[in-house]
């Protein structure tokens, strides 16, 4: 495991990782509350747009309607914890249990059925848009008019309960993310990882090689699916508030792919780059803008969609790739 | 409940989605042609509503009349963002397509919500409450006139890719890509044409909705599921699609709650994905 985990990256590679590795761990004594905020929701996105990676950039499945993995994830856990006191690290085995089955779902039928490509899109998007309106309607965990969990002042961090700080929420978002990235560098590694990447290429030549391609693609839509519900239950303790249309909205399914395609489709560093990119610049623009008195709401929006508008028209394959070669850090991608 | 009750709700179900169903005849038109999925055409439609109710509050005249100078101004819309950005996008992969067109949508959202603020709006015609008597039925004067005008606006463009020579060259470049270059077809300019019709399609939808900037978005999915349910790329079946869906969400409207009738769509979608995914009318096979 740990020889296959540094398996196939350069020295220089890893010294880059180690020194980033540092400086994140560092942080929380160095930083102000707002920069910590700013990086949790950095890393939040990492995380998101690693496991949508798997998905796409990984098996080549174009996934439009992820929000409705975290929002099952971020209710889910929410609901057991308020409703009968459940801790989030169980109500997480249920969040990913029922995630997971939702993925299986669409995975099932799309991937029996044949609906591929732009029409496959659109099914992630419909599933997502029908949870939205449902859990409008859902008495039980507050319908449109939302679902809280208690705040209350804590003396103390609770990591089993998920109720403190930011630093707490923020090393255990570093965990998460690290974790994620650990796991789809082994996966890329393994034989699942290069199935994907056939698959992804050439459907058609990779079953001709006897790639089970309906299973490989199940796979990744169901460890894509808990891998996002994960980080919904992140979102439910860390915002504390919760409401369908925030949370299953179609818009929130677009900020989570942002990430990895401004940072590189498929690529391991992608997502993480693409997120850190975009966050940074988004308050580095809020900053500018407040500071300039021109506070409209819709002009950061416009702006992102600027940012994509030229990154996808300049840089088809992502800002990473061409990070890397001017790095030196690769010898093959991803 | 009455029988008339569902009567009314079904005729205007189906008014509202003939409406529809012309938005969604734009968007087949253009996937069929140009083989691009619009990602943006419901944010498309409300650049269109907007500039009908601007028109209507600064000059007052009727959104049936101004549908014509807006039809103008989304054809000139579409053409300039078909040749200047998607042409070049036409050989690149799906999903790539797909983000360029989100980031369209997003952008013309966000500004249309920075220009107009958040609120609803809607134009206020001398005839906004008038209605028709037909027997049992009470039938919406608007809907009758915004239903009439798409009716027109449909005719025109069947006759229109049928028998006019421009229309039958846009159908060559849909047919045969090479085939249409090969007889000297300017085929970036017919797809900026077919652009800018489809686009165009929209501007009567104003009538029926009071508009907001988080429109589009709905919009575009109305547009999609309908286009789906019809067959991507048969403009018979986006009118068809257009109909159905009027009828399932007015029914919804009326059986559950009005609030839930477009879960009754998506489900619809959901259903012909997986047993009819080429749509009632489409004859691709996926």
């Amino acid at each position: 495991m740990s020889a296959r985990l540094l398996e196939g990256v350069s020295r220089r590679g890893i010294a880059l990782l180690a020194v980033l590795l540092a400086v994140l761990l560092a942080v929380p004594w160095i930083a102000n509350d707002y920069l910590l905020t700013v990086l949790i929701i950095a890393l939040y996105s990492a995380y998101t747009g690693q496991a949508w990676n798997v998905m796409m950039g990984f098996a080549g499945q174009l996934s439009l309607g992820h929000a409705i993995y975290v929002g099952l994830g971020a209710y889910a856990a929410a609901a057991l914890y308020v409703h009968f006191g459940i801790a989030p690290w169980l109500g997480l085995a249920a969040a990913i249990a029922i995630a997971v089955a939702c993925g299986a779902i669409i995975g099932f039928l799309a991937f029996r059925f044949g609906v591929g490509g732009v029409y496959f899109a659109i099914l992630t998007i419909a599933f997502a848009e029908f949870a939205r309106i449902g859990f409008d309607h859902f008495q039980w965990v507050g319908a449109s008019s939302g679902f809280f969990l208690p705040v209350a002042n804590y003396t103390r961090n609770d990591l089993w309960n998920l109720r403190g700080d930011p630093t707490m929420f923020y090393y255990v978002m570093l965990a998460l993310t690290v974790a994620a990235f650990a796991l789809c560098h082994v996966l890329l590694k393994s034989r699942i990882g290069y199935y994907w990447l056939a698959i992804r290429e050439d459907e058609i030549a990779a079953r001709s090689l006897g790639i089970d391609t309906f299973r490989y693609k199940m796979y990744a839509a169901v460890l894509s699916a808990g891998m996002t519900a994960v980080a919904g239950v992140f979102f439910a303790f860390y915002y504390n508030n919760l409401f369908p249309e925030q949370v299953f909205h179609i818009s929130r399914s677009i900020e989570l792919i942002l990430g990895p395609i401004i940072g590189g489709i498929g690529t391991l560093f992608g997502p993480l780059i693409g997120a850190f990119l975009l966050t940074s610049l988004s308050e580095a623009m809020q900053e500018l803008l407040s500071a300039l008195g021109f506070d409209a709401p819709g002009v950061k929006q416009v702006f992102y969609g600027l940012c994509l508008l030229v990154v996808v028209i300049a840089l088809p394959g992502g800002v990473w790739p061409w990070l890397a070669g001017k790095l030196h850090v690769t010898r093959r991608d991803p | 409940m009455a029988a008339e009750v569902y009567l009314n709700v079904a005729v205007s179900g189906l008014l509202t989605g003939l409406v529809y169903g012309l938005m969604a005849v734009g968007l087949s038109v253009i996937f069929g042609v140009v083989r691009v999925v619009n990602f943006a055409h419901g944010e498309m439609m409300t650049v269109a509503m907007y500039l009908a109710i601007a028109l209507f509050n600064s000059l007052g005249l009727d959104p049936l009349v101004m549908a014509v100078p807006v039809a103008g101004v989304l054809f000139a819309l579409g053409y300039v963002m078909q040749a200047g950005l998607i042409n070049p996008f036409i050989t690149r992969p799906e999903y790539s397509q797909f983000m360029l067109l989100i980031a369209v949508a997003i952008i013309i959202v966000n500004v249309l919500l920075i220009v107009f603020g958040p609120d609803a709006r809607n134009v206020q015609t001398s005839y906004a409450f008038d209605s028709f008597l037909l027997g049992p039925l009470i039938i919406d004067a608007t809907k009758v006139y915004a239903g009439a005008a798409t009716l027109v606006i449909t005719a025109a463009l069947f006759a229109f890719f049928r028998f006019a020579p421009l229309g039958k060259a846009i159908r060559a470049c849909a047919d045969n890509y090479t085939g249409a270059l090969v007889v000297g077809l300017n085929v970036k300019r017919l797809y900026a044409l077919t652009f800018g019709l489809g686009a165009a399609c929209g501007s009567i939808l104003v009538l029926l909705v009071d508009v907001t900037p988080a429109l589009g978005p709905a919009l575009t999915l109305l547009a999609f599921i309908i286009v789906i349910t019809g067959g991507l790329g048969s403009m018979v079946g986006a009118v068809l699609g257009g109909l159905l869906i009027g009828f399932t969400e007015a029914m919804a409207g009326l059986f559950f709650t009005p609030s839930a009738k477009s879960m009754f769509s998506f489900g619809l979608l959901v259903l012909v994905l997986l047993f009819r995914p080429q749509g009632i009318l489409g004859k691709r096979v996926l």
